[in-house]
Formats: structure tokens, C-alpha cells, sequence
């Protein structure tokens, strides 16, 4: 079911098909808790999106990336709550202070290669659960930040009811996939692949590894920051809960099983996962013990997720056309692929 | 063109490239050999830039290039290829070569967010690179096929292509014939002919001693890091010293 | 006086720790190349399972440790055939996020039974030594003393047998090892269960002092991460002499400084060494 629901996907309109049907959700919902749910997939969809760039076209593995969330969620709580700034300042706040440290840390860590920077970072999201959970005068520590201001309405849209809030959600999210479907085709994000594909050839190619790397890095810190700006804007109370390495581990789910350096793969695989837990509400507690083997299997059998497999799929649909027409199936394959590529 | 002097690597306490100077020249096909681990490959990396050498200079067309950083030197119109190149299997040839003209761009996220004119042309401009140099190395028929399904030799042309694309005026090719028959071999050899009479210089680590000695103009021996022989592939052929080299004791007891 | 001498047993301990911690680790990375986010899992199994062995089968504490050694290592095992094993061709990316699924897995699996309180597992090592004023208790002498003989031992497993032997080999060169026939498949799998026992000892070593929870091996996780990229891969001295150095910091740091950020002592070390030299502190040659 879900890989049909992914091959929809690829064909041409099925964007469009898919904007409307996400605009008429909250009337087709059968109550206001689904769309909150949705509304929550769609800000996590948002940093899977950001994670998708450093680790999925630039190939980085990077686990702080719950942290940096937390951080957006916290800057934009703690000036809310605590400096009595309004919304969408803290918010712009959030954004900067997010792509700031992102840029330092990313100057640090990208020097390192491969796993290094992975355990790096994993430390890097640890410091941070750290620091918000005892540097009590500035976080409040364990107690967390309440009374966090909502998005500031206008006129008649008040967002501090669950379907404006919704439709907010939506356009950043609609925004943040433009963006990233803008990068991953154009001559920056090629860069990034490159960079994915291997150190080496990359810089034999000309490019710069560590501009390009801070860049990634910092674009994803960014998309994280949002997100974690709109989730202290929807819950309206944090705790350090937020910086902890399961929502990493979270996303990085997400990721794979939507399918890792594609760009329907963010939003597929957070969904899915998403509606999939709440529908087994009753199975919340062993869910770890299915994902944990449910990555292993991906890794193993699946590692491109679900839109990597119907790529995957089609290619090979593709390829069996008759050996002896192979010009015929490479004109096929063109068409199709560029089709794919396009829309995946 | 390309002016090596008394080159050295290090690596601890193991001389990996000892002392080696040499003079490729403009337009020719100059070739390196030697047995394995004579450090031929780690005297490519030195010269793009992708290992600092602990002593010694590289001159490219009179430009000191010895400590500059591999992405400047690409710049500079060093191009290489690897012994095993890591394309993007899951995107088609053409795709994969588009980043090769990277290098001569300059657009950057700004451009990107706004669909600026200037991203616009390079991107076009990168798209007819690639399909040039894919032309160039015959493979205009598979551009839009997936590099999963292209043979292992049009996998190595594709990997030629991409080092064309950056407009190098020297190529490093790190043994290009590797694990392909002896036609496939001859097609490479016609290749990096085209490509000197095309006005690029080329340098090629290979192994494969038919090739290496009806193709190359001149061929510089190593042997555990030091340059041991120099000269045309006659008087490499009859070098004592390249025998002993490669047969690792004395020549007479083989009789 | 007798305070200075306090942290000094501290630091011996928590060293002594870290460094069994971070030896199961480093053999595993340096001679596989994987980095097991799963080992600080395989650390908190390795307490349950004495808590197990002891609280639900009334066993004495060196059996139940045994006995959690021997659970452990069969785990270990599993994860190299089943995970590991599989992606050896894979790109690292894989590796890690597998890693990370079964550290998730095995978390979730001992929540289930047990819940995410914490436990105390009790151990006859209650006592205190006095040697003429100097105060040491039992159960820290045991643990330094512990991990020094473990050490000892696993040298000279290492050096003296032959299939340690063929462990030294795979870790020096890959390619030699295949030549003289020597079977990849028995050195991962002996790896991973070494660095499983270790892992399961140490743990209940420590989880006497400490408490037993489903997330304690996550701080011990990336500690041990710090100290095989500050004592170099693969290195078993790094490992050993790293784990001293994180553990006396800690202690020293912990009670002079501040306890509430004494964690941070291991983190903000690495930050400062890696921004020096990307390359950790023993980097061995090109690679």
C-alpha cells in the first residue's frame, strides 16, 4: 500500500493532486486530533527534509541533528515565554541563531571524515541535551518552558486553533520542499552528490569540500531550527525531552524508510510513520523494538526506502524490454528516467 | 609543462616518493611506471593536491602549485582519473558528468533561491559540456541510461569524460586500462591519442606493457618511490636497471 | 589528604571502566572498521543480565557475571552474522544507521521486561578496605583489580595463542591475513564476542556503585567513542591509557570543579583535540 502510494507520487500532477488533497485535509479529517497529527508529521517532515541534505545529498551522518531542533524549539520558547518577545521575531531569532551555531559547529566537525563525524555529532546532540537540561538559569532546566507564545494571527486567522496552525505548518512545508527540490537539481546540490560520492573525486573536481559541507550543514541546521520553532509554536510547552538522541534516531527512520537523497522520500517516510504509530497506539510501547529492526532490515534489504524501490522498480520494468531492442529501451529508459529523477 | 623537482613524501618514517624530479612535456603521452607500491600512484596525489609533499616543487606551466590545495589545482586544469571512480549509479551518464564544469561556475545558494540568470547559463553551459565531453569520448548513444547498466568500459569512458568536463589542460589517468580485454585496451589507447591532438597533455599510470610501449612518448620508471629510469619506450625497454626492477633479481637466472 | 586519595580510587575506577569499555570498542573498530553504536547497548544488557541472573535466579555475583559475559557475546555474535556481516560492502553510511537499529532494538527489548526504573544490583563486595588509614571500598578495589587482570589476560590471549594470533593479523593488514588463509568470518565474530564479555564485565562491575537502566550505556557509549579517537584505533594501550585519562579528569574535574557538567569533561576534550588535529591523536600514516 505504501509503495503504491509512492508510485503515485512520481507521476507528473500527482504534486498537485497531492497540495489539493493536503489542503482539503482538515475538512476530510474526522476530527481535530487528526489534523494536529498531521500538522505534527508535517514540522517533523520539515527537519527530515533539512537532515535530507546533509546526510542525504552530501552523504554526512549527522546525529546532532535532533539538537539543533531543540535548539530552534528553545530559542523561540525561551524569547517568547521568558523575554516577552512575540512570535515571529523569535521565530526569525530562532532561524539565526540555529544557522549560527551551525555554521561553528560545522566548521569544527566537517573537517572530520566519515565516522568521525558522526560520533562527533553524536556528542555535539548530547552537549546540547546537556546543556539545556542543567544550565537551569537559561533553560529552566528540567522543568522546561511553558506558556510559549503562538504564531501571531491577523485579522480573523487565529493560530492558536489547530487547522490555521495546519494550513501555516503546510506552507512552510510546501516552501521547504521547493527549496530543496531547487537545490537538489541545480549545479549546488550536484556539488553536494559529488561530495556524497567520495572526498576525493569531488575535490579533484574542483570543489571546495569544506565550503560546500558548511553549507550543507548549515541549510539542514536551518530546516531543523524551523522546525523546531513551529513545534514550541504548535505544543506551547518544552522540556530537554526535546534534545534527546531519540528524535534523531526518529528522523533518521523517517529518512530511510521514505528513501535517503530523494525528495519525496522525507515526506513519504514521516507520514507514513507517523499515521502507521498512531493507528497502533496500542503497540506505542514496543516501538522501538520495531524499529530498531525494522532500520537493520532497511539497511540490509531496502536501503533506498520506498521511493528508491519504485525507482528501483521502474528501472528494472524498463531494462526487460527485449535485449535485442535495447535502442527502443533506452529511449524508454531516457524518458522515464528523466521523468523519475524529476519527480523523485 | 608540468616541472617536478627532487619530489618527497614521507609517511612516517617511509619515503613513499624519494626524490624525484622529471619534465613532462606539452602534448605528449608521458607514462609512469613500475612495480607495485613503487608510490606512483601517491606521486599523482602529490601533484593534484591531494597530499602535501614534505619537500620539494611542482611547477605547472610556470605556476608554483606545490602546497596548493586539490580543488585550486583542479582549478588550475589538472584533471584525473582514480582507479576506482564512484559515480552515482542511480542517475543517468549524462547527469553524473554535469558537475564536471562545477569548477569554471560561480553560482552559489543565492543563485539558486532565486533562479538567477547567471544559474541559468551555467547550468546550460554544464549540460553541453557534458554532452561534449561525452561525445568526445564516444558515448553520446548511452547519456541517458543509468550508470548501473553501462558496461565496465563505458564506465571507465564515463570516468575520462568527467575529467574532460572540468577543461583540464593536463589529464592524470591512474591506470585507465585496468580490467579491460585487449580491443577495449586498444580503444583507450586511440582515446588519449585524440586526446593530445586535441592539444592536452596526458599522463598515465598503467601496467599493461604493450600498451605503455606503442603508446607513450616518453616513460618514467619508479621503483619504492625513486625515479630509476627515464627516456622513450626504447630505451626504457633495454634498461638493466628497469629488467632488474621488475624481475627482482638477476636476469639470467630466468634462462 | 584522604580526599585527594578518594578521587585518586575514583579516577582508578571509573578509568578502569571506561578503559574495558573502550578496549571492546577499539578492537572492534580497529580490526573491523566499524564504529558499534550498539556496544553501549551490549554494556546494558551486560548489567541486566547480572541483575537477572542474580535478583530473579538467586545466583552468586561471579556466576551471574559469567553468565551475563556469556549472554553478551552470543548477542555480540548475532549482531556481527546477522547486521554487520551483511554490510560488510556497503557504503559506512549503512553500517552506522544498522548500529543505531539494533542499539534501539535492545533498549526496547530489556524496557519491556523490565521498565526504565533504575535498579540496584547488590554485590557481596560491600565492605571497605583500610590499609593504615588509607580507606579503598571493596567494590572498587574489585573493579580496578578486575579490569587490570581482564586486560592482562586479553593481552596475552593476544600475543600467546594462535588465535589471537590471528586476530593481530586481520588488524595489520587485511590482505595478508587472506593470503595465509586466515578466516575473516571467526576473527569478526571472536572480535565482537571479546568485545561483548568486556563489555558485559564491566558493566556489572560498576553497576554495583551505580544503578542499572535501560539508557545507562549511552553516556558510557560516547565517552568510549572519545577515548578509542584519543587513543587511536585499534589500539589497546590508547584504549586502556585513554580511559585513565577520561576517568581521572572526571573525577578530579567532578570534585573540584563541578559534578553537574562533569560529563562534559570527556565531550569538550574531544572537541578541543579533534579542532587541533581532525585526525585524533595517533594517526597511523596515510589512511
Amino acid at each position: 500500500m505504501l509503495f503504491k502510494l509512492g508510485s503515485l507520487l512520481m507521476k507528473p500532477g500527482a504534486k498537485m493532486a497531492l497540495l489539493a488533497f493536503a489542503m482539503v485535509f482538515p475538512f476530510l479529517a474526522a476530527n481535530e486530533y487528526q489534523v494536529y497529527v498531521m500538522a505534527s508529521a508535517f514540522v517533523w517532515a520539515i527537519a527530515v527534509y533539512g537532515l535530507n541534505i546533509i546526510t542525504g545529498y552530501c552523504g554526512q551522518l549527522n546525529l546532532a541533528h535532533g539538537g539543533f531542533f531543540a535548539i530552534g524549539a528553545y530559542t523561540l520558547g525561551l524569547l517568547t515565554a521568558d523575554a516577552g518577545w512575540s512570535f515571529w521575531p523569535a521565530f526569525v531569532a530562532a532561524l539565526v541563531m540555529t544557522a549560527v551555531l551551525g555554521f561553528f559547529v560545522g566548521i569544527v566537525s566537517l573537517r572530520l571524515k566519515e565516522h568521525y563525524f558522526a560520533i562527533f555529532t553524536l556528542c555535539v546532540g548530547f552537549i546540547i541535551y546537556l546543556l539545556i537540561d542543567k544550565w537551569e538559569e537559561l533553560t529552566h532546566g528540567p522543568i522546561g518552558v511553558r506558556d510559549i507564545a503562538a504564531p501571531s494571527g491577523f485579522g480573523l486567522v487565529d493560530f492558536t486553533q489547530t487547522t490555521p496552525f495546519y494550513y501555516l505548518v503546510l506552507a512552510f512545508l510546501v516552501f521547504s520542499i521547493w527549496f530543496v527540490g531547487r537545490l537538489s537539481r541545480s549545479l549546488l546540490g550536484r556539488t553536494f552528490i559529488a561530495i556524497r560520492n567520495g572526498d576525493e573525486l569531488a575535490q579533484s573536481l574542483g570543489i571546495n569540500l569544506m565550503r560546500n559541507k558548511v553549507l550543507a550543514f548549515v541549510l539542514s541546521t536551518t530546516y531543523a531550527g524551523l522546525a523546531g520553532a513551529l513545534y514550541a509554536g504548535m505544543v506551547r510547552f518544552i522540556g530537554p525531552e526535546e534534545a534527546n538522541i531519540n528524535h534523531t534516531f526518529d528522523m533518521i527512520t523517517y529518512l530511510l524508510v521514505g528513501g535517503i537523497g530523494t525528495l519525496t522520500g522525507p515526506l513519504l517516510g514521516t507520514v507514513s510513520i507517523v499515521w502507521i504509530t498512531q493507528s497502533l497506539q496500542f503497540l506505542e510501547e514496543y516501538r522501538m523494538i520495531i524499529f530498531g529492526p525494522l532500520l537493520v532490515i532497511l539497511v540490509i534489504f531496502f536501503p533506498r526506502g520506498i521511493t528508491g524501490q519504485y525507482l528501483t522498480w521502474m528501472h528494472q520494468k524498463a531494462q526487460s524490454l527485449a535485449p535485442g531492442k535495447k535502442q527502443k529501451a533506452s529511449k524508454v529508459q531516457t524518458a522515464s528516467a528523466r521523468e523519475a529523477e524529476n519527480n523523485a | 609543462m608540468l616541472k617536478v623537482e627532487h619530489l618527497t613524501k614521507m609517511f612516517g618514517g617511509l619515503a613513499a616518493v624519494n626524490d624525484v624530479s622529471v619534465d613532462f612535456e606539452a602534448g605528449k603521452i608521458n607514462a609512469i611506471i613500475g612495480p607495485n607500491g613503487a608510490g606512483k600512484s601517491t606521486f599523482f596525489n602529490l601533484i593534484s593536491g591531494l597530499h602535501q609533499p614534505t619537500s620539494g616543487r611542482i611547477l605547472l606551466d610556470g605556476v608554483d602549485v606545490t602546497h596548493m590545495p586539490c580543488d585550486q589545482v583542479a582549478r588550475l586544469g589538472v584533471g584525473r582519473t582514480f582507479q576506482t571512480t564512484n559515480l552515482f549509479e542511480q542517475a543517468t551518464v549524462l547527469d553524473n558528468l554535469i558537475v564536471g564544469h562545477r569548477l569554471r561556475t560561480r553560482s552559489g545558494l543565492w543563485d539558486v533561491l532565486i533562479n538567477s540568470k547567471r544559474l541559468q547559463r551555467e547550468e546550460k553551459a554544464a549540460r553541453d559540456k557534458a554532452m561534449e565531453a561525452l561525445e568526445f569520448v564516444g558515448l553520446s548513444g548511452v547519456a541517458g541510461q543509468f550508470i548501473a547498466d553501462i558496461t565496465q568500459e563505458e564506465r571507465k569512458r564515463v570516468a575520462f569524460a568527467l575529467a574532460l568536463a572540468t577543461d583540464p589542460k593536463i589529464v592524470l589517468l591512474d591506470e585507465p586500462a585496468a580490467g579491460v580485454n585487449p580491443e577495449e585496451t586498444e580503444g583507450f589507447a586511440a582515446l588519449m591519442r585524440k586526446m593530445v591532438d586535441h592539444g592536452l597533455t596526458v599522463c598515465l599510470i598503467e601496467h599493461k606493457m604493450d600498451m605503455i610501449m606503442s603508446l607513450a612518448d616518453r616513460i618514467m620508471v619508479l621503483d619504492h618511490g625513486e625515479k630509476i629510469a627515464e627516456g622513450t619506450p626504447e630505451e626504457v625497454r633495454n634498461n638493466p636497471v628497469v629488467i632488474e626492477a621488475y624481475l627482482g633479481g638477476d636476469e639470467d637466472a630466468a634462462a | 589528604m584522604n580526599l585527594f586519595f578518594q578521587q585518586i580510587i575514583n579516577g582508578l575506577t571509573l578509568g578502569s571502566i571506561y578503559g574495558l569499555v573502550a578496549l571492546g570498542l577499539t578492537l572492534v573498530y580497529g580490526i573491523l572498521h566499524i564504529p558499534n553504536f550498539a556496544h553501549g547497548a551490549l554494556y546494558m544488557v551486560g548489567a541486566f543480565m547480572s541483575y537477572f541472573f542474580m535478583t530473579d535466579l538467586g545466583v552468586h555475583y561471579w556466576i551471574a557475571m559469567a553468565g551475563s559475559a556469556a549472554v553478551v557475546a552470543v548477542l555480540a555474535i548475532l549482531c556481527e552474522r546477522l547486521v554487520f556481516h551483511p554490510l560488510r560492502n556497503s557504503p559506512p553510511i549503512h553500517d552506522k544507521i544498522a548500529a543505531i537499529g539494533v542499539l534501539l532494538f535492545l533498549e526496547a527489548v530489556v524496557q519491556m521486561f523490565w521498565g526504565s526504573d533504575f535498579r540496584r544490583l547488590s554485590s557481596p563486595f560491600t565492605g571497605i578496605m583500610n590499609f593504615d588509614g588509607l580507606i579503598i571500598p571493596e567494590q572498587r578495589l574489585l573493579i580496578i583489580v578486575g579490569a587490570f587482570t581482564l586486560v592482562i589476560a586479553l593481552q596475552l590471549f593476544l600475543r600467546k595463542t594462535m588465535t589471537g594470533a590471528t586476530i593481530i593479523a586481520m588488524a595489520q593488514s587485511r590482505e595478508g591475513a587472506f593470503l595465509v588463509g586466515i578466516d575473516a568470518n571467526r576473527v569478526a565474530m571472536m572480535t565482537f564476542a571479546i568485545s561483548g564479555v568486556l563489555a558485559a564485565v564491566a558493566a556489572s562491575l560498576y553497576a554495583p556503585i551505580n544503578l542499572v537502566y535501560p539508557a545507562m550505556g549511552h553516556l558510557v557509549i560516547m565517552k568510549a567513542f572519545v577515548i578509542i579517537i584519543l587513543g587511536g584505533m585499534g589500539s589497546i594501550p590508547g584504549a586502556i591509557a585513554g580511559g585513565m585519562i577520561i576517568g581521572f579528569a572526571e573525577a578530579f574535574g567532578g570534585f573540584y570543579i563541578s559534578t553537574a557538567y562533569k560529563d562534559i569533561i570527556a565531550f569538550g576534550l574531544l572537541v578541543l583535540i579533534l579542532s587541533v588535529r581532525p585526525q585524533g591523536l595517533f594517526a597511523k600514516g596515510a589512511h
